[in-house]
């Protein structure tokens, strides 16, 4: 039937063409609800600056790496953004991916992941942690873990040896002696959280101090983005100076892990300088969408986190317990954000003069 | 206290306030109109019903609206005239409002004051009367009866009474003018409104982005030792009724419940001064002071203005809209009303018209909410507006009242502040619509 949208089309052309005689309006005013004006913020621009803020560690991290380390950043957003672009064409939703959140997931993977990866790990990672981690709960907003660190858990469980081995050992820092790093080498090739790990079982003896340049400035053993702790705090400087981060929550979850590492007997500094600490606390357990919404909620996030990283790294067989400490407490976000709530304006008054009232009453 | 010492309160926002573009202007008057459109109802409450029939002469002054239900304010025609018609015309809100439509002579008289009784001899009743007579409404927006504020239950004793002086709204500045020009007026009328309730105290609440009003103010007041002059956090919206008591009084008013809750009353800048006109020559609230402003407006002016004048008029004496001007709003852009054409008239209520070029006016699309927790941050009302959004787009109506649908005022800072281009505000009223209508069942 060839003629029906034909016809159709045709009626819709004369229900939108203007009556000839009517005069055209001489202004077209726009209408809205209020309010008429608005911030200059969007969710883009809040995701470009969180981008800008990972620039120096990722690059640094790129430069001790060199081209592996580039290769799997880059899948690791490829794959991401490329899952995030085809799950919405199948959904027949808009794609979002200029958005910049795809590219922001895949890029925070990628920093969680060692340098030395075959290229189809952070590939599948990027795309597991948009599928699994955000697109199966309904998109931007409505996930309940952190996607890139769903994407991270997966291919840690799966593939864990290459994920626990592939570190650089070797260094390249320029801040850094290489004897340094040899000397350090030469007492065990493991990862600083491991070494000490040894350490408390009586295996090694290796001072946490020794530690402290490497993790600053140049950290041979670590994922791309645990090179420098340095430049992770430069970019926690530049998101709180924007206003995009809370800052109770980095705070609040570093303060955890070093007070009850010093009470278990572990270097304090070390603690919050070794592992993924650092860039999970500024970039992962600040993400907005998974964590509670109230200043105190972001509190009580933040040092549940705190606890799970220790109790992690200290009682558990895994040298490093962020992702899991972060993942655990995003699933707790809800419930937080159902209990503890702001009270609304006057309510306290409210409560107040009614129990007055009822006082009242009771002694008449 | 905020930093500086400033009262103020939690949560709000700072949008560009853009003062400067009228500050500096001289309330002016404007131009008689040949045709007013008065709409019988401008305040909260009881209908009122004309009083005049077509053909009928109205004077300056004379009552056209009125009823005896105790929740209302009659209205009076603003010129000398003939009516022409009673009829159903579109306000500013876009709804239908029935009008009295008057022609105006061409010459026209100058109102005739009655004289009265010295101020000082007026009782709490005589003032509550004139304010009645005169239809008086809260001129900040809200257009609440006067003398209904001015009656609180007896045992609710107000021992504050409030001048709201915040004008927190951007690119207004009529209350600002107005402590400028009438700062004595502004003090008389305050005295009137503490005598009516019987205040010990009175305050005049201003932001200090006013500091040559609260010189002028203060200059005024040194010989009243119960009249205070206040400054506030330049801080949107620091003139909510709730937000000011707060502010400058430390008392918050409980959900549902009234000012006279916590002993304080609070009148705008506008209401006092058309009260002291009220009390001293029986002139009745037929005109106002308010800002034609904006990016939009060529000549942004203050002008005293007869209630029934089209925007179009009132545009026009400010010299007219830039060419490619994108939006008309009646009232403040955080909660005014923005109009399809510049038809609609003035009422007691609107304290400005603001056109915004293209370039203010936001056409992006609604996105997703990524729970940044901007909204709850600069909630006034300590509410969670995410979620009162979240509840009405899965239409969960008690769940809605829960997150205080009903106790949001509709400021707009969530909708101003929000990346995503979320309107609560809109999402808002239509939960309050539904949960009154689920009530109704």
């Amino acid at each position: 039937m060839p003629e029906e949208p034909l016809e159709k089309e045709q009626e819709t052309e004369e229900i939108e063409a203007p009556p000839a005689s009517a005069e055209a309006p001489a202004r077209m005013l726009s209408i809205g609800v209020s309010p008429h004006i608005r911030d200059k913020d969007t969710t883009t621009g809040i995701m470009g600056w969180v981008i800008l803020a990972l620039l120096p560690v990722t690059v640094y991290g790129i430069y001790m790496g060199g081209l592996s380390a580039f290769i799997v950043v880059l899948m690791s957003i490829v794959g991401a953004v490329a899952t995030e672009a085809g799950i919405q064409r199948l959904r027949h939703m808009p794609v979002t991916i200029l958005d910049l959140s795809a590219v922001l997931t895949g890029l925070l993977l990628g920093l969680t992941l060692p340098p030395k990866l075959p290229f189809w790990i952070p590939l599948l990672g990027g795309a597991v942690a948009i599928a699994l981690g955000k697109q199966i709960f309904g998109g931007l907003g409505h996930n309940i873990f952190n996607p890139a660190l769903v994407g991270r858990a997966v291919i840690f469980v799966s593939y864990s040896k290459y994920m626990t081995t592939s570190y650089l050992a070797t260094p390249k820092a320029p801040l850094i002696t290489s004897q340094s790093i040899k000397a350090i080498n030469s007492v065990t090739g493991a990862t600083p959280l491991a070494a000490q790990g040894l350490v408390r079982k009586g295996e090694l003896t290796i001072s946490a101090s020794r530690y402290y340049k490497p993790l600053l400035f140049g950290n041979p053993w670590g994922c791309i983005g645990e090179v420098s702790a340095v430049l992770i705090l430069v970019g926690l400087a530049v998101l709180l100076y924007k206003g995009l981060v809370d800052w109770r929550i980095p705070v609040c979850y570093v303060g955890t892990v070093v007070i009850l590492s010093w009470i278990l007997g572990m270097d304090p500094l070390f603690a919050a300088l070794a592992g993924g600490l650092l860039i999970g606390a500024c970039f992962m357990a600040t993400d907005y969408v998974t964590n509670p919404m109230t200043a105190w909620g972001k509190v009580i996030f933040a040092v549940g986190c705190g606890v799970m990283t220790t109790i992690l790294r200290f009682y558990s067989n895994l040298p490093e317990g962020v992702m899991f400490a972060i993942l655990f407490m995003n699933g707790l976000t809800p419930l937080i954000d159902r209990y503890v709530r702001p009270v609304p304006y006057g309510v306290r008054a409210l409560r107040r003069m009614e129990a007055e009232a009822e006082k009242l009453g009771d002694a008449a | 206290m905020s930093k500086q010492g400033f009262k103020t309160f939690k949560g709000g926002i700072h949008p560009p306030y853009n003062k400067e573009l009228a500050s500096g202007k001289a309330i002016t008057r404007a131009p008689v109109p040949a045709e007013l459109v008065i709409p019988l109802n401008q305040h909260i409450g009881a209908p009122n019903e004309p009083l005049v029939s077509p053909g009928d002469r109205v004077t300056v002054g004379q009552k056209i609206g009125g009823t005896d239900a105790f929740v209302s304010a009659p209205v009076h025609s603003s010129v000398a005239g003939t009516v022409k018609a009673i009829e159903d015309r579109p306000s500013f809100t876009g709804q239908i409002a029935k009008s009295v439509v008057i022609t105006a002579d061409a010459e026209q008289p100058a109102f005739e004051g009655k004289p009265s009784k010295p101020l000082g001899e007026l009782t709490a009743d005589d003032i509550r009367e004139i304010a009645k007579e005169a239809g008086l409404v809260g001129m900040g927006g809200a257009a609440f009866p006067t003398h209904v504020k001015l009656s609180p239950p007896k045992d609710k004793p107000v021992d504050t009474v409030i001048i709201n002086a915040a004008e927190c709204e951007p690119f207004l500045t009529c209350d600002h003018r107005t402590m400028l020009e009438r700062p004595s007026d502004l003090v008389e009328g305050l005295k009137l409104l503490m005598k009516a309730v019987g205040a010990k105290k009175g305050i005049i609440g201003i932001e200090a982005n006013k500091m040559d009003a609260v010189d002028t103010v203060r200059s005024h007041v040194s010989a009243e030792p119960t009249i205070e002059v206040d400054v506030c956090d330049v801080k949107y919206p620091e003139g909510s009724e709730k937000q000011l008591i707060w502010a400058l009084t430390g008392r918050k008013v409980p959900p549902g419940k009234l000012p006279s809750e916590v002993g304080c009353l609070v009148q705008n800048v506008g209401t006092a001064v058309a009260l002291f006109e009220a009390a001293t020559m029986g002139k009745p609230l037929y005109e106002r002071v308010l800002t034609v402003s904006g990016q939009g407006i060529k000549e942004p002016a203050n002008l005293r203005v007869l209630v029934g004048t089209p925007a179009s008029v009132l545009v026009e004496a400010a010299g007219g809209m830039v060419s490619g001007a994108a939006k008309l709003i009646m009232g403040g852009p955080m909660t005014g009303w923005a109009q399809e054409d510049d038809t609609a008239s003035v009422v007691k209520g609107t304290s400005g018209i603001v056109a915004l070029p293209p370039e203010l006016v936001d056409v992006r699309d609604e996105h997703a909410c990524v729970r940044c927790g901007k909204c709850v941050d600069v909630c006034p009302m300590t509410l969670m507006p995410n979620f009162i959004v979240d509840s009405v787009q899965k239409e969960e109506w008690e769940k809605a009242e829960l997150w205080g649908a009903v106790d949001c005022f509709e400021c707009g800072c969530c909708s101003f502040t929000c990346p995503a281009y979320i309107p609560h505000v809109d999402y808002v009223r239509k939960a309050k619509a539904e949960i009154a209508a689920l009530k109704k069942r």
